[in-house]
């Protein structure tokens, strides 16, 4: 049939299953926009308050339920508020397509109105990205950029098309999803990057030496990293730490990649892991991390990390092999097929006096609780016990991030939504609308600082316009927190451009923007913000005080050795 | 840290707009300055060679080709080992030479290093040598008591010896199994 490249693209999102789209319009995408009208009984079109926002939900979405985010916006500036959505979603591997348009074909290059060339721009920050010049190659760029994105290890892809792409009529053969890979560009690309669309098989012999090398160990230790949440595989993690009976630390990423308060769990490991998750990192003398690619803030100092065990690293991802630490040993492949191959050929361990000395170390950091102030401990404890435990939690950057991991125990993957490797201050309201409208039967929280929810607060009007009941919970100390803390630190405690003693007030914005909020100061008022929150069921924001100088502990400062505590 | 020392790699890549810079974009990203480029097509027109050259010990050379083999774009990738492998570059020198005496000279030393003259006016000469990077350094250093007026090179092409090529996938296992010392 005979359809416009706008109506083209938007058969092309059915084909893989898409319902909604997060995302703005603008001059250059409208004939998108316009055809979209004609789909809006099969695709719901959430309009946000700013490109970034769009961004951030596609990408909360995709996290939340593993399935591919969408987000739409128009060429020059339009494009250009993506970048900081799309390079988080990069840095933590989340499946998001992007689609810019860009000015026509006869004004392409001229420095047009809102033109800019958005696949260079985002050329380090995509998976994969492409500029559709000529309608008779947009529906396989969009299947083509669909595949790559939820592929191997999971990343955002943006197709950018030129406007005259979008009205031009071109022949379109509807064609099922499962069909894809044998047509066109991909047919060619699976071809000589098997391994990209279908996970290796994990090889035997790399199975049978981690075998050996885990009978061998005394002191064995797990990481588990982001990509157990990706793959989705909590229950073959699990049962292999059951097994190989081993204190298991999470990184940032890997958050409900093994239930909380699992008995073998220590925590957080790196800068603000738990005593007990460093010192057995330093202790053990096999270290296995399945999914994670010790960043600068897990191996703090990449020489001196586990430097008396046998590293193995377990990732789909060949480039990260010894990317960051010099490893013994690799197994290439998905996280759960690994762990699964793993788990039928090795029998059960027993490791109880090296976990009695790991478990002797803190695995929670102690507050100085009282009634009349909130500590994050406090926050986090009322939390757990107000509301389902299966609340999605989002979190922007900073104190209130490192505290929600610290504090709120996760219990499956897809639970937590951090932006981990970037560090998006600004991202988490975002994806906490993203996240709900993905999985509308679940409660859904958004944990922020008040210099995080500064950034991108204007989704509150995303948030009360489509009624996406999100609470917000701002952890409002009137400072940069987490810069602060660093001053404190390490910068003789010169406060400078930190102090956040400014507006607005944010009850009244929550108010100004239909919603409701409550400023809390003690557990007894937190509480009854939150059950008043349930209760009311629309979009919620509670401004709760915090002490100015409460720190993310304990601290191991950047570069140091893992267990040099600058803070206990 | 391994022996810092001059890596060859070969790539084929989609002959596509945008596929060089995204190769590149990777070199310079890691800090790396490119010794030597040289990119054509191949004996399929749609895909082109690209070989590079620059200075990296053996760890971060295979870093980056592993970081290279994820780009879509990117067929294949290889480390030439310079042991078994040729490099051979171009380069064009243009020498000024205004009297017979002058023009015998070069003419003379451009046979010694079996290099050819390709332009001649009355000012000046042109050759043209193929080699690796000595030879054409000790041209250079021969042809500077003249004056040397210009100086273009193609950068450095690079093919494995005997029979394996690039397409043949037979040291990659190799070469991921280095950092296993578990044994």
């Amino acid at each position: 049939m005979e359809l416009t490249g706008a109506q083209i693209l938007i058969e092309c999102l059915l084909e893989q299953g898409v319902d909604t789209v997060f995302g703005y319009p603008g001059g250059t995408i409208l004939n998108v926009y316009d055809a979209l009208y004609g789909y809006s009984d099969r695709i719901r079109h959430i309009l946000t308050a700013h490109e970034q926002g769009a961004s951030h939900a596609a990408d909360g979405y995709a996290r939340s339920t593993g399935k591919v985010g969408v987000c739409f916006a128009t060429s020059g500036p339009g494009a250009t508020n993506l970048t900081t959505g799309i390079a988080t979603a990069y840095m933590d591997s989340s499946p998001v397509v992007f689609i810019t348009c860009n000015v026509g074909e006869n004004l392409i290059g001229k420095d047009s109105f809102q033109e800019v060339d958005i696949t260079g721009i985002s050329m380090p920050i995509t998976k994969w990205n492409y500029l559709v010049r000529d309608v008779d190659e947009l529906a396989d760029a969009v299947r083509t950029g669909f595949a790559i994105a939820r592929s191997g290890r999971p990343g955002p892809v943006l197709i950018d098309m030129l406007k005259n792409v979008t009205a031009t009529k071109a022949a379109y053969e509807p064609l099922p999803k499962s069909e894809h890979a044998k047509h066109g560009m991909l047919r060619a690309l699976r071809g000589r990057a098997a391994e990209e669309f279908k996970a290796p098989e994990p090889n035997e012999a790399d199975i049978d030496a981690l075998v050996d090398m885990i009978r061998a160990s005394k002191k064995p230790m797990l990481l588990c990293g982001g990509g157990v949440v990706r793959s989705r595989a909590q229950e073959a993690f699990t049962r292999f730490a059951e097994t190989v009976d081993a204190p298991v630390a999470i990184t940032v990423m890997g958050g409900g990649g093994i239930v909380g308060r699992s008995p073998l769990a220590t925590g957080m490991v790196g800068m603000h892991g738990t005593q007990a998750s460093n010192m057995a990192c330093d202790g053990c003398d096999l270290l296995i991390a399945v999914g994670c690619r010790f960043s600068d803030r897990v191996a703090l100092k990449p020489d001196s990390f586990a430097a008396q065990a046998k590293i193995v690293q377990i990732d789909i991802d060949r480039s990260e092999i010894n990317k960051n630490v010099r490893t013994d040993h690799h197994i290439i492949g998905d996280a759960r097929a690994v762990l699964e191959r793993l788990n039928r050929k090795l029998e059960q361990q027993d490791h109880q006096p090296w976990k009695d000395y790991v478990f002797s170390f803190k695995t929670e950091t102690e507050y100085d609780d009282s009634p009349d102030k909130l500590t994050p401990k406090q926050i986090f404890q009322s939390i757990a016990k107000l509301l389902p435990p299966d609340t999605i939690v989002a979190t922007d950057v900073g104190q209130h991030q490192m505290w929600a991991i610290q504090h709120f125990h996760f219990d499956y993957p897809g639970q937590l939504i951090t932006s981990g490797g970037f560090g998006t201050m600004g991202f988490g309201l975002g994806a906490a609308l993203g996240a709900k409208v993905g999985n509308p039967d679940k409660t859904v929280i958004h944990i922020t600082g008040d210099g995080s929810f500064r950034m991108n607060c204007n989704e509150l009007c995303t948030e009360e316009h489509y009624d996406i009941p999100v609470i917000t919970y701002i952890l409002d100390n009137r400072t940069l927190g987490m810069v602060r803390q660093w001053q404190n630190l390490i910068y003789e405690k010169r406060f400078y451009q930190t102090t956040l003693d400014r507006g607005p007030d944010f009850v009244k914005l929550a108010e100004a923007y239909g919603l409701r909020g409550r400023r809390v100061t003690n557990v007894e008022e937190f509480e009854a913000a939150t059950r008043e929150a349930l209760e009311w069921g629309h979009g919620f924001v509670i401004d709760c005080a915090i002490d100015t100088d409460e720190m993310v502990r304990p601290m191991v400062s950047g570069g140091s050795h893992i267990t040099q505590f600058l803070l206990d | 840290m391994d022996e810092i020392k001059r890596t060859s790699m070969a790539v084929l890549v989609d002959n596509q707009a945008g596929v060089l810079s995204q190769v590149t974009r990777l070199f310079s990203r890691k800090g790396y300055n490119i010794e030597s480029l040289a990119v054509g097509t191949t004996d399929d027109p749609a895909i082109s060679r690209i070989t590079i050259e620059v200075l990296a010990d053996e760890d971060h050379a295979l870093l980056l080709s592993n970081q290279l083999r994820k780009l879509f774009p990117v067929h294949s990738v290889k480390l030439l080992s310079p042991q078994r492998s040729i490099r051979r570059e171009l380069i064009l020198l243009k020498v000024r030479a205004e009297t017979g005496e002058k023009r015998t000279e070069v003419i003379q030393i451009a046979n010694i290093f079996r290099a050819s003259i390709i332009d001649v006016s009355t000012g000046s000469l042109t050759i043209a040598l193929i080699g690796d990077e000595n030879k054409t350094a000790a041209i250079q250093a021969i042809l500077e008591q003249f004056e040397l007026l210009e100086l273009a090179r193609t950068g450095i092409v690079a093919m494995e010896r005997g029979l394996e090529t690039i397409t043949a996938e037979t040291k990659e296992r190799d070469e991921f199994n280095l950092g296993k010392n578990y044994r």
